[in-house]
């Protein structure tokens, strides 16, 4: 039986407010999922008042600022802060993307903050990718050939061949489309979920592999591949601009087309 | 998963599975009907004092535009299928027309059978 309710330990509570300083003018709410395994307590969201004036643009900004200055406890993960590494993202305002790319003056209203939906929390913002990684595993993600390699080049590759690698190899793995999939959020454990079978796609048209039957064959399974039913979560939350659904359907076509 | 923002997109998928659920609970009423005319005059009556009736009438209007959005739906379903239509700006247009369409298809065929049953 499917469960439709959070379980008693896992429902959200109201948490504390961390107040904005005196003399503050141009103050946002940012509403943030805090939870923390050593203690016993539920989820919470806290609240925090953030002067603006003296705070960076993006949310990510807000997120350092809250920690360096309100509140050294919050946990979250950030490298790169120019959307080039993927750890940061999150549910800003009900929708999956990197903190570090997403404006605050974008949003209206007061900000809310939680982790990727469906992951299991590490702490506060920090999802467990474990599952998420071993299924990029799965698929093998590195070039496999059969055939000897050229004596004193590289496999070389057309530039059309190349091109076909344009809006996959940028994907950074990041796992917005994966946890904004309704499907991934109730079959994870079988579905690869939009990141993987766009990374999977990378390797089936990349003119060099020579794998891509057996590669096929891997997702020729009611679960891997064919979860998907075109949502188009993935491809709207996509913070690179890439386009998960549209690769998952050339995968399917390329299924039906090898059966001839 | 509760927190996710609510999408056209993401509306028309679950409207799209709720009304094939729902169309194909509607069709035994077609059923009903079928067998109430092989069971003769008193059975007819029985299941025409049922359609005609308020909930009757809003059950057939609630399966015609089920009908109607699953039809128009499924086509954008058979364009994905071909990969054709998913940049997000094609998915936003195709769902607006699905809705829109939909809606005005189903004003006008209710429409035109009252139109029709007002001649006769």
């Amino acid at each position: 039986m499917a469960e439709f309710r959070l379980p008693k330990n896992s429902r959200i509570k109201k948490g504390k407010t961390v107040k904005a300083p005196d003399g503050a003018t141009n103050v946002r709410q940012f509403h943030v999922y805090r939870w923390n395994a050593d203690d016993s307590e539920n989820p919470r969201m806290d609240t925090y008042e953030v002067d603006m004036d003296s705070c960076g643009p993006m949310v990510l900004d807000a997120l350092i600022k809250i920690k360096n200055e309100m509140d050294a406890s919050l946990t979250f993960r950030r490298s790169c802060r120019e959307g080039v590494c993927g750890s940061c993202a999150m549910n800003i305002d009900g929708l999956n993307t990197l903190a570090c790319t997403k404006a605050c003056e974008d949003i209206k209203g007061d900000i809310s903050i939680t982790p990727l939906p469906s992951m299991e929390v590490v702490k506060d913002l920090v999802p467990d990718m474990t599952h998420f990684y071993a299924q990029y595993a799965s698929i093998e993600p590195w070039m496999k050939t059969g055939t000897p390699t050229p004596v004193g080049r590289e496999r070389l590759q057309s530039q059309e061949d190349r091109e076909k690698l344009d809006g996959l190899y940028e994907c950074i793995l990041c796992a917005c489309c994966s946890t904004s999939c309704p499907s991934y959020w109730w079959n994870q454990d079988r579905y690869l979920g939009p990141a993987i079978l766009l990374q999977s796609y990378r390797w089936l048209v990349d003119s060099r592999d020579e794998a891509t039957g057996e590669r096929l064959d891997n997702l020729e399974d009611p679960f891997r591949l064919y979860r998907c039913h075109t949502i188009m979560n993935c491809s709207s939350a996509c913070p690179k601009g890439l386009n998960p659904a549209k690769a998952i359907a050339e995968t399917k076509k390329m299924m039906i087309e090898r059966q001839g | 998963m509760q927190v996710y923002r609510w999408q056209l997109h993401m509306v028309l998928s679950i409207l799209h599975r709720m009304t094939g659920l729902a169309l194909g609970a509607g069709t035994l009423l077609l059923a009903w009907w079928v067998l109430a005319i092989a069971a003769g005059p008193d059975a007819y009556r029985l299941f025409q004092d049922f359609i005609t009736g308020i909930l009757g009438r809003l059950i057939l209007f609630g399966f015609t535009f089920a009908l109607i959005l699953h039809a128009l739906n499924g086509i954008r379903h058979l364009f994905w299928d071909v990969g054709k239509g998913f940049e997000l700006d094609t998915v936003r247009q195709s769902g607006l027309i699905v809705v829109i369409l939909s809606v005005a298809l189903t004003v006008i065929t209710w429409a035109a059978g009252y139109w029709i049953a007002g001649r006769f």
